[in-house]
């Protein structure tokens, strides 16, 4: 029952004829609480061709031994943590993870510097708790819990955000699979197929640095940035494809050669150096992931597609360009200066690219 | 009664499999042969029961050599490891006591190259050196040695896998196009295949009637194929010989990594022999190991780690579909769980678990040349054992056994055996001191077996090369440096016919500079020779030669020089001043001393060395009129760049001689303090060159001795009425000036 004017639908609903699809040919054993096979989920993922001749789309795009090892340890009932620096597809990845395994992407905690225990074990309707005392009715589920019941897949974000002593709430989650309520004298024991998918960033590692205790209850994973310019061209153009669709922009052919440029420039400064290792780059302070090149290009289609005239070029994505790589006014400004004088204008075909850039900045 | 007919079993392997190595060792104890054939050189036969020896580990290997001398040296390896299935063919056929032969072509004539050998696709030589590799990919796998692992070596029991690689063989043989091939390389691998199939029909004529051949998969249709005899003896008749012998030589993991004798390496050695000598669990032992490994380094990793570590695995190895989790998935796993998603233990484990380095060993049985005998006999006396794993040794060589170990050390150096690399920084802490790396690498044995024709002790061989090197030497540098050497590897032997050509070299070299160069190195030598108890008299006389020479000459090789050849023969003047220091010989100081002051009286004196010449003779005393002369150097007259260089050149040695030496920074303040207010202005441009050079630290301390310096320093306060009894003083003052070279106050 999906609302069409919703303006991102969940992975299971946006997906849900793949992941019907899949589950009708899935004739694999599949672990408790599990909609599909581990063999199927990894399918699901990285895309595929079914016997019937249907299609799955590809998810991730990459290192096809990463996806193995994440679903091989949900399979093992084991915690997994997604690390990688900001737009390595953690989320995207443990969201499709969460659709495929338990069917319910939407059991999730956002890690933030104030997230209380509550919001990773249970609250109470205070209203209720006053009225009545503490009792069943008066408890708050939080996603935690409510997949511990169901026994399916829970997702935590930003894990190393939260606060260490609401971290370690977790421990006893984890270990015991178990949640005791003091207050009530019982506990929610989590059935069969209850895991915790967690991403954390490690760029700024150290916010809050989990403990030894907790890290050992996670398997780890770290996606890396993609290794090719094709690989990054292909997700920023197929992410384009669907953000467009799902925000109804105009029909704008978003030129490949235009997206093989703004990653381009993104991989030439994130690396320090330029494509033909000839010239020695600057790193701006910015991450410069795959993310912000896919939000770079879709702002530029919402220009080129209400301003310009409809077609995707240099000038619709200068100025994405220039707001992503600088973020510190002074330092980032200077990086960005001689990376256009250096590399941009010694590029005869990219003289167009170069004007607009000079225009914006 | 009649014979039973004989029968024979060709065994086709993947050299250095462990799967091959289990399933030879199975089909040898079911076959139960009298004789047992193994791809290798025949001139090994005499020397492969030392493999039953129990002193004998691997990874080891043959050694073929040439041993004469000369231009067509050679030398090829067979290198076995536990989990080689032609090493289990050999261990299996020495228990059993049936003979152990090799049947492949004999050394001596692979060591004469055929015609075109050398040229040979690259394509092609894949598909030979890696049959196997090919089927597999065949098979769909990306991985020879997966599709191995899976194949064969996680079977558990079940028919022996060779009658079908014999068919595959067959059937891949005959789809490569053979013509494409070089032709020289053909004929060699034809003439390879006869010689198999002539020891085996020989076996058979002695009256063996169970026979086990071991070879390369590819080469077995080719043993099993009906080819009449005087055919094959046609195709070998009359083939070129070299001499050639056989030894054994230690070997380690990392070299079976590479390519040898045999074809294609392996990349994981320390896993295979794991596979191979687990008795059972491999997973979960690799895990434990994997885990104390981690632990060694002081990452914590706890056992419930390794339990989820080895789940993981199991799961993953089921996810894709493989009938046990191989590498790739202990790796992962590894990396998931143990590591935390860090890379670098990752790669630590890769070091030390999967490649797993370590140095096989022979018995003393072993045929060895001379040389390396006498080394092994040294290596015992001196408690000094080759190990594959980099060692640091710090020697003391006022210890017997510690000097010796050094003696060792430099005579293999000169040999070319670099056993050990000698650690910089042991000049600076004093002469007594040495620090070595150690890593005994395996090519040192042939480098021992080539060095063999210098000698038959490495004292003797050595000494024979340091005459040699000292004839060959080009240049006199070269020649001090031989000298030095054989100084310290302590080979008085070689001495004189070094010092002999130095003499000589010295005497025609009419370039001062290469005098100048040689000099501190021979008198380092002469002071290397107080510690060790070498003789040096003939040095010392090639020393006093020297530094007479240098002396005449160095006037006229000062005159006219350009800035850059000033800079180098300033760097040569001070090398001799410190050689001639360390020297403390007081003619050879008085010599040195009247050189420089003639010299500095040169007009056309380049302005950095009279600055140095004038400093050098300020330091000793012996320039009454220095004020003056530095006036002068920067006066109007002089022009500016000859002005600088000259305050460079006096004022060379660092700020630190500044911050010490109080009489000269008065000296120096005073000269300033007295410039007219003009030529202040010309001079501050030449000073800052100068002092812009020092460290800032150095420039700072500077100044605050100048703001103190009319301030009378506490130390000095009482010069006038000091209570200091000269007497009581003197035998201290005369002690420090003597340390300081200057001379002794009558």
């Amino acid at each position: 029952m999906t609302d069409a004017s919703v303006l991102r639908p969940h992975a299971e609903q946006q997906y849900a004829d793949e992941l019907a699809l899949l589950a009708e040919h899935d004739d694999r054993p599949r672990p408790p609480g599990w909609r599909l096979s581990p063999w199927a989920v990894t399918t699901y993922l990285l895309g595929g061709e079914l016997p019937g001749g249907q299609v799955v789309s590809p998810k991730y795009i990459g290192p096809r031994r990463l996806m193995e090892v994440a679903v091989a340890t949900l399979a093992t009932d084991r915690a997994l943590l997604l690390l990688g620096v900001p737009g390595t597809a953690k989320t995207w990845v443990s969201e499709h993870l969460a659709a495929a395994v338990g069917g319910d992407s939407t059991l999730l905690v956002q890690g933030t510097a104030g997230t209380s225990e509550e919001a990773v074990r249970y609250g109470w309707n205070y209203a209720r708790l006053l009225a009545e005392g503490p009792s069943e009715q008066a408890l708050v589920e939080s996603p935690l819990m409510r997949a511990m019941r169901r026994g399916t897949v829970a997702r935590i974000e930003e894990l190393t955000r939260m606060p260490s002593d609401v971290q370690d709430t977790l421990i006893t989650i984890l270990s015991e699979k178990t949640l005791p309520v003091p207050e009530l004298n019982t506990e929610v024991q989590a059935r069969k197929g209850f895991t915790v998918i967690a991403t954390a960033n490690d760029r700024d590692r150290g916010v809050n640095e989990l403990s030894s205790a907790l890290r050992r209850r996670f398997n780890t994973v770290v996606l890396p940035l993609p290794d090719s310019v094709d690989d990054e061209v292909d997700i920023v153009a197929r992410r384009v494809g669907q953000l467009g669709k799902a925000l109804e922009l105009p029909e704008a052919p978003a030129g490949l050669a235009e997206i093989r440029r703004v990653v381009t420039v993104f991989r030439e400064l994130r690396g320090g150096m330029s494509e033909d290792g000839r010239t020695k780059l600057k790193s701006p302070s910015g991450t410069l992931s795959t993310a912000e090149a896919i939000s770079v290009i879709t702002s530029g289609l919402a220009l080129a597609a209400h301003f310009g005239d409809g077609v995707l070029r240099a000038a619709d994505v200068a100025g994405g360009i220039v707001g992503a790589v600088v973020q510190d006014p002074v330092s980032d400004r200077v990086v960005w200066q001689e990376y256009l004088e250096t590399v941009v204008r010694e590029r005869p075909e990219w003289r167009d690219f170069y004007r607009a850039c000079r225009e914006v900045s | 009664m009649p014979e039973a007919p004989a029968e024979v079993q060709v065994y086709g392997i993947r050299h250095h499999g462990p799967g091959s190595a289990r399933a030879v060792r199975a089909a040898l104890a079911e076959f139960g042969p009298d004789a047992v054939l193994i791809e290798g050189p025949p001139e090994a036969d005499p020397i492969v029961e030392l493999a039953a020896d129990p002193g004998m580990v691997p990874p080891v290997a043959l050694l073929a050599y040439s041993p004469d001398d000369g231009a067509g040296r050679r030398a090829a390896f067979w290198p076995f490891a536990e989990f080689s299935p032609e090493w289990q063919a050999i261990r299996h056929g020495l228990a059993a006591g049936i003979p152990v032969r090799f049947c492949d072509l004999p050394a001596a004539h692979q060591f004469v190259p055929v015609e075109g050998e050398e040229e040979e696709p690259e394509a092609q030589q894949d598909i030979r050196l890696d049959p196997l590799g090919t089927l597999a990919e065949a098979a769909g796998y990306d991985d020879a040695e997966r599709w191995w692992d899976d194949v064969v070596e996680h079977r558990d029991g079940g028919p022996s896998p060779f009658p079908a690689i014999a068919e595959a063989m067959a059937e891949l043989r005959e789809r490569l196009p053979l013509e494409s091939l070089p032709a020289g390389y053909r004929r060699r691998e034809e003439q390879r295949e006869a010689h198999m199939r002539r020891t085996l029909r020989r076996t058979l004529k002695e009256g063996h009637r169970r026979v086990a051949v071991v070879c390369g998969a590819w080469h077995v249709p080719a043993v099993q194929a009906k080819v009449p005899a005087a055919q094959d003896d046609r195709l070998l008749r009359g083939l070129p010989k070299a001499k050639v012998a056989l030894t054994w030589v230690p070997w380690t993991h990392g070299r079976l990594a590479g390519r040898s004798g045999y074809g294609a390496g392996v990349r994981s050695p320390g896993w295979y022999h794991h596979l191979f000598t687990a008795p059972d669990r491999p997973i979960e032992r690799w895990l434990t190991a994997a885990a104390r490994a981690l632990r060694e380094e002081d990452l914590h990793v706890s056992s419930a780690h390794v339990i989820e570590a080895v789940r993981l695995a199991e799961t993953l190895a089921a996810l894709r579909g493989r009938p046990l989790a191989g590498l790739d998935e202990v790796t992962e796993a590894t990396r998931a769980v143990l590591c935390e998603g860090a890379d670098l233990p990752v790669r630590l484990i890769d070091r030390n678990l999967v490649v797993g380095e370590r140095l096989g060993a022979v018995p003393d049985a072993t045929p060895m040349v001379p040389l390396q005998r006498d080394l092994q006999a040294e290596q015992r006396r001196l408690r000094l054992k080759p190990s594959a794993l980099g060692k640091e040794q710090e020697l003391d060589l006022r210890r017997p056994t510690d000097l010796d170990r050094s003696r060792l050390l430099h005579r293999l150096r000169l040999l070319g055996v670099d056993w050990g690399v000698p650690g910089d920084g042991g000049r600076a802490k004093g002469t007594f001191k040495e620090t070595w790396t150690l890593v005994w690498r395996p090519e040192f044995d042939v480098e021992l077996i080539e060095a063999g024709a210098w000698g038959t002790t490495v004292h003797g061989a050595a000494t024979a090369r340091a005459e040699s090197l000292a004839a060959e030497a080009a240049a006199l540098p070269d020649l001090t440096a031989v000298a030095e050497r054989c100084l310290l590897a302590d080979l008085g032997g070689a001495l004189p016919a070094v010092m002999d050509a130095l003499a000589d070299r010295a005497a025609v070299d009419t370039d001062v500079a290469h005098l100048m160069a040689a000099l501190p190195a021979l008198v380092r030598a002469l002071r290397y020779g107080d510690v060790r108890g070498t003789p040096t008299g003939p040095l010392r006389a090639v020393v006093d030669g020297l530094a007479v020479r240098v002396c005449v000459g160095l006037p006229p090789a000062a005159a006219n020089l350009d800035d850059d050849a000033a800079r180098r023969f300033l760097e040569h003047v001070d090398d001799v001043h410190g050689a001639l220091s360390l020297l403390g010989d007081d003619e050879h100081t008085e010599r040195w001393r009247r050189a420089l002051a003639a010299l500095l009286d040169r007009p056309g004196l380049h302005g950095l060395l009279e600055g140095r010449l004038a400093r050098l003779l300020l330091d000793a005393g012996r320039l009454p009129d220095v004020a003056d002369r530095m006036a002068r150097a920067v006066s109007v007259g002089a022009a500016p760049g000859r002005a600088a260089a000259w305050v460079e050149g006096f004022l060379s040695g660092g700020g630190l001689v500044l911050v010490h030496d109080d009489a000269l920074l008065r000296l120096i303040d005073g000269w300033i303090a007295g410039l007219p207010a003009g030529s202040f202005t010309d001079v501050l441009p030449l000073l800052r060159r100068t002092f812009g050079g020092y460290a800032a630290a150095e420039r700072r301390a500077i100044g605050e001795r100048v703001r103190h310096l009319d301030a009378p320093s506490p130390a000095r306060a009482g010069e006038g009425d000091d209570d200091t009894d000269p007497g009581r003083a003197a035998p201290a003052a005369a002690t420090a000036l003597r340390i300081l070279g200057w001379e002794v106050p009558a």
